[in-house]
């Protein structure tokens, strides 16, 4: 059973990043480039189930500029077999990655795809569900729990009233939550062998994907700033200034 | 308190700008290695420094290693990331292929370390001391003991230790006293103290590896009468597996100033009998095989140094933005400011950063040179490399150690009162840089070395060509625009040209007058350091410049060219009035008679 796991690569979680002056997005020159963190789970997922004797072959997909490679090599340090670049240098939006990972699976047929369930730059959270819709095939999204056995997935998923059990006929796709697993440190071995694992090089027209941005970015702007607290007297003043003044009850 | 992030923009800029990543990696022997890779190594030991060994540094502190009945327990949580430590294979970096080792180029595993140490100084030293048992296994130990103990150790499954010191055999290693005598099966007894010894036990492995100096019965006095032995903490089988305790026990652990963490171990061979130990290589021959080892080793602390100053920079800039003080200078009835703004807080940070990067430069260079002095094809720059990184070393170890001192205390400084309170995490940086300018040699031992061994022997030949090829600089700073390099390039020939003074006055008189000459070794020591990190501070904004001038809106690169200036202002300067020192001080130093102290 193969496993098809599609990463992305973003801005390091650690990077605060500047909105650009002229308001079309945000600056990501000279920042630090990671791992979509969801990713990172949904790589773990899939090399435990590999290390688990379920998946046979673990492929991570990636869609993006040339340093998406970087990304790669990183899953495949993680333990994934094998790695494909989609490269493009254009505004890649969720309609068109869900359409690129289907032209790749539709060739690699696997069993199960994980997806991370949103990313952090642009926290869609679309491209998974997008992609689930395109193939028509069953899915469950923001996993905390996946066990596979019997031509079937049982996904325990986090909902807002607590955990929902599923249970879906492979093929299926998955999107990971926070909970799923810990990734782990990738080793020195692995770091060096994942140079060397296979990495395949495709362009969008390849795979007949037409990636013309749908979507149109008006404008992006600073979330307003944080204004100062102000003290209540008593709960009475507080229920007042909560109707009244915020008009939140 | 701050959690240590590393400077990877700093790393990658040095190794590939400064010190030849590119050209270190053709170099035959590292055919496996390409610059992606190295960042890759960087970026996962990077996590791993970060999440895994920093939030254990300041409890590990706190806490302590431990010593009950023969045994040492070290702080919480440090097994454990020892454990992953090893079985992510980050022991074997530069070890061997042939044992299991990947053999990276010295470049590499030199920022790799410096993150373990900037992370966790008194972890790191664990696996610091188990490569240099294996570095001195591999350099003369037979077969049979390199297959016995080298896989598990370079695995890290075991660790290893150095049992150099005895109580009264300190920096006088001739002094040595344990003895060994023969058992006529090729094995030998150990009978003997040794006094500070890294990781001389603890509970993180199932074996410790002892690598002891000690005496044959009949062996000539002083250096040439000693020899190496291996002794297991647990005797090892002919299968490999675990065999009975072996006498060596450690008999108490040191209260100390820092690296609290680190177990620092008085050891007891042969009280119950006699330890059992296998001669390392030939008999009388131990000192030779620990000075092939000791330009790693005090490569390796000079490291210390770096990583420390980095840390204390960090964790000073970090409570700067934070702390809330006073307001701007000029802004009547503004606002309340973080200490950022105030001037003489700039000029610490400025101090702490300018020196760190001065000398994370200096020693990279320095062990892309070591790579090249042992795998260039060609013998003559083999050569060359060997004696610029012989030169170097004694620098790298006394100078940045020294400065580490200097900045972890710059640091304190920054936080004020509460820099003196244990609980920022500014006093420990302090209390751990302490040691690095004491074990593996103090600077007064580093500064003999270079102007001895490594100077005055071979008439500062070495010293010499790296004064030309600092002055082939200054054409390329004249050929640059603004007052920054006006400054730089002002300071550095200031700089260089006290140095080149100093450095004839040196080679001249250590014939005639060897006392004067030691009077002024550590001021030259510190001298060179300065120079030469002022050197790579220089070179370091000419690649800035160059690469702004090609359009690159890096901010990386304007700050560095700042910090160069910064370096060439404030450190540069100081190079005459060390050269002064060094010419003019033997009298005041050596005049007083020793009934008036």
């Amino acid at each position: 059973m193969k496993v098809l796991v599609p990463v992305k690569r973003v801005v390091d979680y650690n990077v605060k990043v500047r909105v650009k002056s002229d308001g079309t997005g945000v600056d990501i020159a000279n920042v630090k480039m990671s791992m979509n963190p969801f990713d990172e789970i949904a790589v773990e997922e899939a090399v435990r189930l590999k290390e688990a004797g379920i998946a046979s072959e673990v492929i991570v997909v990636s869609a993006g500029v040339a340093g998406c490679q970087e990304t790669l090599r990183t899953a495949m340090a993680i333990g994934a077999d094998r790695g494909i670049l989609i490269e493009s240098d254009a505004d890649l939006q969720p309609l068109a990655v869900a359409k690129l990972i289907k032209a790749v699976a539709d060739k690699e047929q696997p069993q199960v795809v994980i997806f991370g369930k949103q990313a952090i730059d642009d926290d869609s959270n679309q491209t998974g569900q997008m992609f689930a819709a395109l193939q028509g095939w069953p899915q469950a999204t923001f996993a905390s729990k996946v066990v596979i056995a019997d031509g079937k997935a049982t996904v325990t998923r986090e909902v807002d009233g607590g955990l929902e059990t599923l249970e879906m006929a492979l093929p299926a796709v998955v999107t990971t939550d926070l909970r799923l697993n810990e990734p782990r440190y990738a080793t020195l071995p692995n770091i060096m062998k994942a140079k060397k694992k296979p990495l395949e090089t495709v362009k969008p027209e390849d795979l007949g994907v037409d990636v013309a941005p749908r979507l149109k970015t008006l404008k992006v702007a600073e979330p307003a700033k944080r204004q100062a607290g102000v003290k209540v007297a008593d709960v009475a003043d507080l229920v007042s200034k909560l109707k009244n003044e915020a008009k939140v009850i | 308190m701050s959690q240590y992030n590393a400077p990877l923009r700093d790393m990658h800029f040095v190794m590939k700008e400064l010190a030849g990543l590119e050209q270190v990696v053709q170099l035959p022997g590292y055919e496996e290695v390409d610059t992606d890779l190295s960042d890759a190594i960087l970026e996962e030991a990077s996590k791993f420094a970060g999440n895994v060994l920093s939030p254990i540094n300041f409890s590990g502190d706190q806490e302590g290693s431990k010593w009950h009945n023969k045994a040492v327990t070290v702080p919480a949580g440090f097994k454990e990331a020892y454990t992953q430590f090893a079985e992510n294979g980050w022991t074997a970096l530069a070890c061997s292929p042939e044992f299991g080792g990947q053999g990276l180029p010295k470049l590499i595993s030199t920022a790799v370390n410096e993150m373990w140490k900037s992370a966790n100084m008194a972890f790191s030293l664990c696996p610091m001391l188990t490569t240099g048992a294996i570095e001195a296994l591999m350099t003369a130990g037979s077969d049979a003991l390199k297959q016995k103990f080298l896989p598990k150790m370079v695995s890290g499954e075991w660790t290893g230790t150095m049992n150099l010191t005895e109580p009264s055999a300190g920096s006088d290693l001739a002094a040595v006293r344990t003895r060994a005598e023969p058992q006529g099966d090729g094995s030998y007894k150990i009978f003997g103290q040794k006094i500070f010894i890294t990781y001389g036990d603890h509970n993180m492995t199932e074996n410790i590896v002892h690598l002891v100096l000690a005496r044959l019965p009949n062996a000539p006095e002083g250096v040439k009468g000693i020899s190496l032995f291996v002794v297991p903490k647990f005797m090892v089988k002919d299968d490999g597996s675990l065999g009975e305790r072996n006498d060596a026990y450690c008999v108490s652990i040191e209260h100390k100033l820092g690296i609290h963490a680190s177990p620092t171990a008085v050891m007891a061979f042969g009280d119950h009998g006699g330890a059992v130990g296998y001669l390392v290589g030939e008999e009388n021959r131990g000192l030779e095989y620990m000075f092939i080892m000791m330009n790693a080793a005090r490569f390796a602390v000079g490291m210390e140094g770096v990583a420390l100053a980095e840390r204390a920079y960090q964790q000073a800039v970090w409570y700067a933005k934070d702390r809330i003080q006073g307001t701007e200078l000029g802004v009547r009835g503004g606002p309340k400011v973080s200490i950022l703004k105030h001037p003489d807080v700039r000029r610490l940070l400025m101090s702490m950063r300018s020196q760190t990067e001065a000398a994370r430069a200096l020693a990279y260079v320095v062990a892309a040179a070591m790579d090249a002095a042992k795998h260039h094809p060609d013998e003559a720059v083999r050569a060359a490399n060997q004696a610029f990184a012989d030169l170097m070393i004694p620098v790298v170890k006394g100078h940045s150690t020294e400065m580490s001192i200097e900045v972890a205390s710059e640091g304190v400084q920054v936080h004020g009162g509460m820099g003196f309170i244990e609980e920022t995490g500014a006093a420990q940086h302090l209390r751990d840089a302490r040691i690095t300018a004491i074990y593996e040699g103090t600077t007064a031992i580093q500064a003999n070395d270079l102007i001895g061994r490594k100077m005055a022997r071979e008439g500062g030949a070495t010293i010499k060509a790296v004064i030309a090829e600092m002055r082939k600089l200054d054409a390329k700073l004249a050929a640059q625009n603004g007052a920054d390099f006006v400054a730089i390039r002002k300071r550095f020939a200031a700089g260089v040209d006290a140095l080149e003074q100093a450095a004839n006055w040196i080679v001249a008189i250590f014939k005639d007058d060897i006392k004067a000459a030691h009077a002024g070794s550590v001021p030259f020591l510190r001298l060179l350091g300065i120079v030469a990190g002022g050197w790579q501070m220089a070179r370091a904004a000419l690649v800035a410049q160059e690469k702004i001038a090609g359009g690159d809106s890096d901010p990386f690169y304007a700050a560095k060219i700042v910090t160069a200036r910064f370096f060439a202002d404030h450190q540069l300067t100081k190079a005459q009035g060390l050269t002064d020192s060094i010419v003019d001080g033997a009298t005041g130093t050596l005049a007083l008679a020793e009934e008036l102290f």
